[in-house]
């Protein structure tokens, strides 16, 4: 088992000071390296922005803990090492939760008495903030990184800077896919509290006991197997914002502890009498009904009367008008200049296919989409074929064919400098249903085949049985 | 059945970033996980666009790897790819982890000292 050390710091004043409880109270991420470049000691700061305890960090490498790019290609530990100096450098690193953060590293070493280096300090500040000031933030129908036009999310885009200077909960509401995570990251980074931390938490994630000690933290002993203190994600949010992800999915033990930190603003970590009280603001999301979830006393009603201070419901892609088409386009000159595609944009088919959809996965369908039509885009434009076949086979893709052929032509009736091509084309019929695109797609791939079916299977992207079975589907079998 | 396992490595450990590894570590195995071919693939540079090109013309199965972003990792599952991410130390020691079913996301088996000393 590892023994974590608590040191101390001598002669500074009379009694020797606690070096962990000063470090932990840094604002930034502090690591402490050995000769070897073995982490010796992590603060709180560090802990939060890369998801590493000081026990889970103790004696490895640092590059597998910190996880940057410069440890890769040009470690600053060891540029400095042989003349003393400290390093500044700007580089990104990956953290626990997958989250790709551009920071600045500053390394010096460590000299004893007789200035001879015994280890390294790594100092690690987030500046996400810095960065973001660029022409990002300013792009038009769109606020941090959320993209939209339709009257609903300008709504969203206009009360967001309210909110987001005020200190209340916020309560997400949306279906799965719709942005909640981007909006909270979009409230964070605007708030007064930007540069403290972000702290997401999966209540659904995990099981109730972990939940427990991973949202409220434990002491050392608490259980069998807490072999040292754990902060617990409220800790670590302390002067930051806290966001609660499925917050529908909190246990009702827990939601009952949440309910008493909303409260009096007191953390008890497990096996602890001793509180903390945390400067944290909460925001939480859902993508269930909170309010049949109280009716059916799945969810307690203190508890949402709490959180509900301030709503934000996202409203799912098929209600948002024309914001498919300008998410497909945002998405697309996205994936076209990452993948580096000479590509000029969907084919009128693809779009009347993806303008037809329903998105029951929502923007992040969509994003899946175009991110897979881009990449397996060989021609100048995309295709149907070249869409996920799913897209074809699914029953939701003909659901309700005369709501979804609305956003198709909805743009012809607008004045406001909205994106023309497909969607604004006169031979598209309204009253067009999916099954008789279909139809019309497989007979002109067999027309352009003189009927040969395996050759028009392949322009349509199927299977030569696919091909058959709509062929039979939709009476073209002769 | 032929399963396709794949480690991005820097010399002997896992590389700890997906996105910057230019070397990599293919293993076919066939059923009862026996070893059939073990070949290394060099990059001719980073890039985690490229290296998802590469499993997927390569029909990997699982990928054992270190840091990897939330959207290449969902890449990845959404092609049915299993993923241990965050896997760190040797890759020998992770592969023989794998074949044993106990390996997990997160698993740091490098060994740990503090000044020469195993801690």
């Amino acid at each position: 088992m590892i023994n974590l050390p608590h040191p101390y710091v001598q002669d500074l004043m009379k009694d020797p000071l606690n070096f962990e409880h000063m470090i932990d109270e840094i604002p930034i991420g502090v690591l402490i390296l050995d000769m070897d470049r073995r982490v010796v000691f992590l603060n709180r700061a560090f802990e939060a922005m890369s998801g590493f305890s000081p026990l889970m960090a103790h004696g490895v490498q640092c590059h597998n803990i910190l996880r940057s790019a410069a440890c890769i290609s040009n470690c600053p530990v060891l540029s400095g090492k042989d003349d003393n100096r400290s390093i500044c450098c700007e580089s990104d690193m990956i953290n626990l939760d997958r989250q790709r953060l551009p920071i600045r590293m500053t390394n010096a070493p460590i000299l004893d008495n007789n200035n001879n280096i015994k280890g390294f300090i790594e100092t690690i500040e987030d500046i996400r903030n810095i960065q973001k000031l660029d022409g990002e933030k300013s792009a038009a129908y769109s606020f941090a990184n959320i993209v939209g036009r339709s009257p609903q999310m300008e709504k969203i885009f206009q009360t967001l800077p309210v909110l987001a200077q005020s200190d209340s909960s916020i309560l997400i509401t949306g279906e799965t896919g719709t942005g909640k995570d981007l909006v909270a990251e979009a409230i964070h980074q605007t708030s007064s509290r930007e540069s403290g931390p972000f702290i997401k938490i999966n209540c659904g994630a995990l099981p109730e006991t972990l939940l427990e000690s991973e949202i409220f933290g434990h002491q050392k002993g608490a259980f069998t197997g807490a072999v040292e203190n754990k902060p617990g994600r409220f800790k670590l949010a302390h002067n930051g914002t806290i966001f609660l992800t499925e917050i529908g999915d909190l246990p009702l033990p827990l939601q009952v502890k949440l309910l008493t930190f909303l409260d009096d603003k007191i953390i008890y970590p497990l096996g602890s009498t001793k509180g903390f009280k945390a400067n944290v603001r909460i925001i939480a999301a859902t993508h269930r009904n909170l309010e049949q979830m109280v009716a059916a006393n799945r969810f307690r009603k203190d508890l949402l009367f709490r959180l509900n201070v301030a709503r934000i419901h996202l409203p799912p892609l098929r209600d948002r008008e024309g914001d498919i088409r300008l998410l497909i386009d945002y998405f697309f000159n996205n994936y076209r200049q990452q993948l580096d595609k000479n590509i000029n944009g969907f084919s009128k088919d693809s779009l009347m296919v993806l303008l037809n959809y329903r998105y029951e996965g929502n923007i992040r369908e969509l994003k899946n989409i175009v991110e897979y039509a881009v990449n397996v885009s060989t021609g100048s434009s995309i295709e149907p074929h070249q869409l996920p076949s799913y897209l074809f086979d699914s029953p939701l893709a003909n659901a309700e064919p005369d709501q979804f052929a609305t956003e198709a032509i909805s743009f012809e009736y607008k004045d406001d400098g909205l994106p023309t091509s497909a969607t604004a084309d006169n031979h598209i019929d309204t009253k067009q249903t999916w099954p008789s695109v279909q139809r019309k797609m497989i007979l002109d791939a067999l027309t352009k085949t003189n009927g040969k079916k395996n050759e028009a299977a392949k322009i349509l992207g199927w299977g030569r049985s696919t091909l058959w079975r709509k062929m039979k589907l939709y009476n073209i079998l002769s | 059945m032929i399963h396709k396992l794949t480690i991005p490595i820097f010399h002997e450990e896992i590389a700890p970033r997906f996105d910057l590894a230019t070397e990599v570590l293919i293993i076919l195995l066939s059923t009862g996980n026996i070893i059939e071919e073990k070949k290394t693939i060099v990059l001719p540079r980073s890039s985690a666009d490229d290296l998802c090109h590469l499993l997927l013309a390569e029909n990997i199965n699982t990928i054992i790897c270190g840091a990897i972003e939330e959207e290449y990792y969902q890449f990845l599952k959404w092609k049915k790819i299993d993923v241990y991410d965050s896997v760190a130390g040797k890759w020998s020691k992770a592969f023989d982890r794998w074949q044993k079913k106990c390996l997990n996301s997160g698993d740091i088996l490098s060994e740990r000292s503090i000044e020469g000393k195993n801690v």
